[in-house]
């Protein structure tokens, strides 16, 4: 239990995917504009992720590890993955229609989300469990899900703030990303 | 060097199944999970002249219908549909008849345009403004008007740089009654002259 509670951790915060891994920058640049869509954006990479990394974790075990086909992985995780995005919009589109256009065009995004991949490849390296990569998966959605969130309150703040002209928009952004990922690397070395 | 081939047969195999079970899922998934579009607009858009003119203030009929369907948008916007047309989407609607808005324009015989050949330079610039792409002809050749696709909705004639498009009455009756396209199967097995027992 305890493995299982230091496996979450190290993945939402120690080992946090977007400010030291620095996997899924894309969204975490692109969505962070507003706090709304950051928000719910953060709840579907959740959804996936999880979903995600369960489904890619059966995958590798029951397919490709019999037939000794690991080479394969990338190849068929990416599969997973577009279909368990797919899926999870259909069926979001059909139970929650609000919440579906809240989050829109960002759910097929997610797809292309590289902490999502990032995810399932490095359960398959850690030789992670079934519950453990499902755990694994769903830390790093929580800590992906943080950092946006915070990340998007600041920028909105941001825009109000006085920034000389040249370091305006982006640049302002990056380097705030920057400070945050320094303030994350603090956790650096409480877990493996 | 057979082992080898073997393993790499099934390779393309496991991947080609795992692909074939994951569409499979979905097509599933997507059955069950299927959401309806909104009945109304297709309604509203089947009674719209199809002209695709914007002069309704917006890009095309579909894009109408689905403001009349969200009620943003009077029904008194299309000028090529007419008070007919205003009349049969009121009465859809269950909403009171309005006069047309003579800010979108007013209602005119049913017209098509033509090109005036001899006078036309070849410069392709209504063959990009056609909505509904009845006009042929390819750079400095002469462009001619699919009569039978044209919907009168004169958007290529401020576009003609040499004013060679003029109006002529229409042949088709008003409003266009589009039929429902045939199943894809239909029409090739009449195409090869199946027996209709068979289809």
């Amino acid at each position: 239990m305890t493995d299982i509670f230091l496996i979450f951790i190290s993945a939402a915060f120690v080992n946090n995917f977007v400010l030291v891994r620095f996997l899924g920058l894309c969204p975490f640049m692109g969505v962070s504009t507003q706090y709304q869509s950051a928000l719910g954006m953060s709840f579907a990479t959740a959804f996936v992720l999880t979903m995600s990394s369960i489904a890619s974790y059966l995958v590798n075990e029951y397919l490709l590890q019999p037939l000794g086909l690991e080479y394969l992985k990338t190849l068929s995780f990416i599969l997973v993955i577009a279909v368990t995005v797919q899926i999870t919009e259909m069926i979001l589109h059909k139970s929650s229609p609000l919440l579906y256009q809240v989050l829109g065009l960002f759910l097929p995004l997610i797809t292309t989300n590289c902490a999502v991949l990032g995810v399932a490849l490095l359960n398959v390296q850690k030789q992670n469990s079934l519950l453990e990569s499902a755990f694994f998966g769903f830390g790093a959605a929580v800590g992906f899900g943080l950092v946006l969130v915070l990340f998007s309150a600041i920028r909105e703040r941001l825009e109000m703030a006085n920034v000389p002209p040249s370091f305006r928009g982006l640049p302002i952004a990056l380097m705030t990303a920057g400070l945050m990922s320094l303030a994350f690397m603090g956790f650096s070395g409480m877990t493996s | 060097m057979m082992a080898w081939i073997d393993h790499w047969v099934l390779a393309l195999l496991s991947m080609v199944l795992l692909a074939l079970a994951f569409g499979l899922l979905i097509l599933w998934v997507s059955k069950k999970f299927k959401v309806e579009g909104n009945p109304i607009v297709e309604q509203i858009n089947a009674i719209l002249p199809q002209t695709q003119c914007g002069q309704c203030n917006y890009p095309g009929c579909k894009p109408y219908a689905q403001a009349i369907a969200a009620g943003e948008a009077p029904i008194n916007q299309c000028p090529p549909g007419g008070q007919e047309g205003i009349k049969k989407l009121a009465e859809l609607l269950d909403v009171e008849v309005l006069e047309l808005n003579p800010e979108n324009g007013a209602e005119e015989a049913d017209q098509v345009v033509e090109i005036v050949e001899p006078d036309c330079i070849g410069c392709t610039k209504c063959i990009q403004v056609c909505p509904v792409d009845a006009i042929v002809g390819a750079a400095k050749q002469m462009h001619t008007v699919i009569l039978d696709e044209c919907t009168g909705c004169d958007l290529c004639i401020p576009a003609c740089p040499v004013d060679c498009i003029i109006k002529i009455p229409a042949p088709l009756p008003a409003p266009i009654n589009r039929k429902p396209k045939p199943s894809l199967m239909h029409t090739v097995r009449e195409a090869q002259g199946f027996p209709e027992a068979l289809s």
